[in-house]
């Protein structure tokens, strides 16, 4: 049910009345505590180029705003489609035979917790002879951070179906592949969903310290090479576009679980 | 030897000390056609009944037989319609049924298989829900997909678990009169288990007591001969009627009625001080005694 709103146009008004209070913060930090802190307007003059002229490639870090968000993207949907693909089927496993979590959930339970920076290292060093270590690296680093939401979800999910849909499939004698595709993937999809859209903002995440320590072109390692440059204002717009870009790609999952919501 | 029949059937759940025997010495024999209605406590065994005939789960000890050979596992020659209707939410009425004519009939023509699907959907009168999510659907539309579903699969036997349990009085008779018509077109074997005596007289041709649990079993098979079609305002008058409803009662709350078991409670009173408010300041010391001790008062309660 939505809710009553408390006064007409609220959904849009108090959000920006929010983003005000937040901004004359911001401004009064940098006009007293923090000298370093660039105003607004400071950030505004410095980053309009960036803004304006959003698909720019003037070199290999100076590029528009959007040009940057897009090579970070790319990146994250091959990590996160292969997070997928390793995931799903490793949670089914996992929510399908007992002697699989148990020989495995122990130490899935320890990897699960290892940051994305502690990984990035033995990417690099894994694919070292492939010449393009760094990329792999942060691909193989992405894929192995953003898995388990979909794994640990998945074999929730195959976990909590019910057994009156196992009992049809028993007396219909269906096979193991149509019992499979008929009743435990649909029945597990909402959880699956949930998973993913961790998973996704998980992959958001790596990708940023990803490329900020490889120094790969993207968002990311553009923030890295304006904070050696002591571009301050650019950090700032790095910042925000890595906000927003999440935001979105959360509300696009969110919509996309919602459609696989079933009674 | 009868169509369907179990033979000194018992069936226990838990280990060691928590071990309960649900279902006790069962003997069951059904002819082919018949209907049958068992009519037990809620909680007594039925569902564990009728998943023992489904082949669900197996007996402990003794047997359960269809056509004289037993029944070890779930199979399509037994169509099971579930208490909770057991529906996928994610699949149209269609779908449901699409599912199960598809995985019975593998051999038929597409074309044949659609026909046989809109046929059931048509025989439950749900033609117009046809491609409706269960979700959508009212209870006793749920339950009718779930009849469809079962008939579908063209089974022996047909074995209902409560089917209209979960429903309101008025689509309850509805569903009863439904069920009626349809047995009597096709005249399948059904087992149906309820806790309404009434609706278990309306449609059955032999009623059987099950007594309460644990170790439920079954009483003795009062014989239904009303001439059908029976008419449930007619029925409530019927002097037949209030006979077989009188011997199925007086064996459920006589010889198979819940044996009484006691369980002793102890209710421990706590230590107090009673305060005395007409004298004030209450005078309170670390030392001071509880007027009244802590006892401990001994209830029985009998279930």
């Amino acid at each position: 049910m939505k809710k009553q709103p408390l006064f007409p146009y609220d959904w849009i008004v108090l959000p920006i009345i929010g983003a005000t209070v937040i901004l004359i913060l911001w401004m009064l930090l940098s006009a007293t505590v923090a000298a370093d802190l660039p105003t607004p307007g400071k950030t505004w003059q410095d980053s309009k180029l960036y803004i304006l002229d959003p698909f720019a490639d003037r070199g290999e870090q100076d590029k528009g705003i959007m040009t940057l968000l897009g090579l970070s993207l790319i990146t994250v949907a091959k990590g996160y489609v292969l997070a997928l693909l390793v995931g799903v089927p490793l949670g089914f496993m996992l929510g399908l035979s007992d002697a699989f979590a148990k020989t495995f959930d122990p130490i899935f339970q320890i990897l699960r917790p290892v940051s994305p920076l502690a990984w990035l290292p033995l990417g690099i060093i894994l694919f070292f002879k492939t010449g393009e270590a760094n990329s792999w690296g942060a691909l193989f680093t992405i894929a192995l951070c953003a898995m388990w939401p979909t794994v640990l979800n998945t074999a929730v999910g195959v976990r909590a179906i019910p057994q009156d849909y196992l009992n049809v499939a028993r007396v219909l004698k269906l096979s193991k592949w149509k019992t499979l595709w008929k009743i435990l993937v649909p029945a597990t999809l909402p959880y699956m969903f949930t998973g993913f859209r961790l998973s996704l903002g998980i992959a958001w995440l790596v990708i940023v310290a990803a490329e900020m320590l490889t120094g790969t072109a993207g968002v990311g390692g553009f923030l890295w090479a304006e904070y050696n440059a002591g571009n301050n204002a650019r950090i700032i717009l790095c910042i925000l576009a890595i906000g927003l870009v999440g935001f979105v790609l959360d509300k696009i999952m969110g919509f996309v679980e919602a459609q696989f919501k079933t009674a | 030897m009868s169509f369907l029949q179990i033979q000194h059937a018992s069936k226990s759940f838990g280990a060691g000390a928590k071990r309960h025997t649900v279902l006790r010495d069962i003997n069951l024999s059904v002819e082919k056609g018949e209907f049958v209605a068992i009519v037990g406590y809620s909680g007594a065994g039925k569902t564990t009944l009728i998943n023992m005939l489904a082949g669900l789960n197996r007996p402990d000890s003794g047997s359960v037989t269809l056509n004289g050979a037993e029944i070890t596992e779930p199979g399509p020659d037994r169509g099971v319609i579930f208490q909770n209707y057991s529906l996928l939410p994610w699949m149209t009425v269609y779908e449901n049924i699409y599912l199960a004519v598809d995985q019975i009939f593998p051999n038929w023509t597409t074309e044949r298989k659609k026909t046989e699907t809109e046929r059931n959907i048509a025989l439950v009168n749900l033609t117009k829900a046809h491609d409706k999510k269960p979700g959508e659907l009212s209870g006793g539309m749920r339950q009718r997909v779930s009849v469809a579903r079962a008939l579908a699969m063209d089974p022996q036997v047909l074995l209902m678990d409560e089917p209209l349990g979960a429903l309101d009085a008025l689509t309850r008779g509805v569903l009863q009169s439904e069920i009626e018509q349809i047995w009597e077109k096709n005249k399948k074997t059904v087992v149906l288990i309820t806790n309404d005596v009434d609706e278990g007289i309306l449609l059955a041709d032999r009623i059987i007591p099950l007594s309460a649990g644990p170790e439920a079993t079954l009483g003795p098979a009062v014989k239904v001969d009303i001439e059908r079609p029976r008419d449930r305002k007619a029925l409530n008058h019927d002097p037949r009627f209030k006979d077989i409803k009188l011997k199925v009662l007086d064996f459920l709350l006589g010889a198979g009625a819940r044996k009484k078991t006691t369980l002793t409670r102890n209710l421990v009173l706590p230590d107090i001080e009673p305060e005395d408010i007409t004298h004030q300041p209450v005078n309170w010391s670390i030392n001071s005694q509880p007027k009244r001790r802590k006892e401990v008062q001994e209830t029985k309660i009998e279930i």
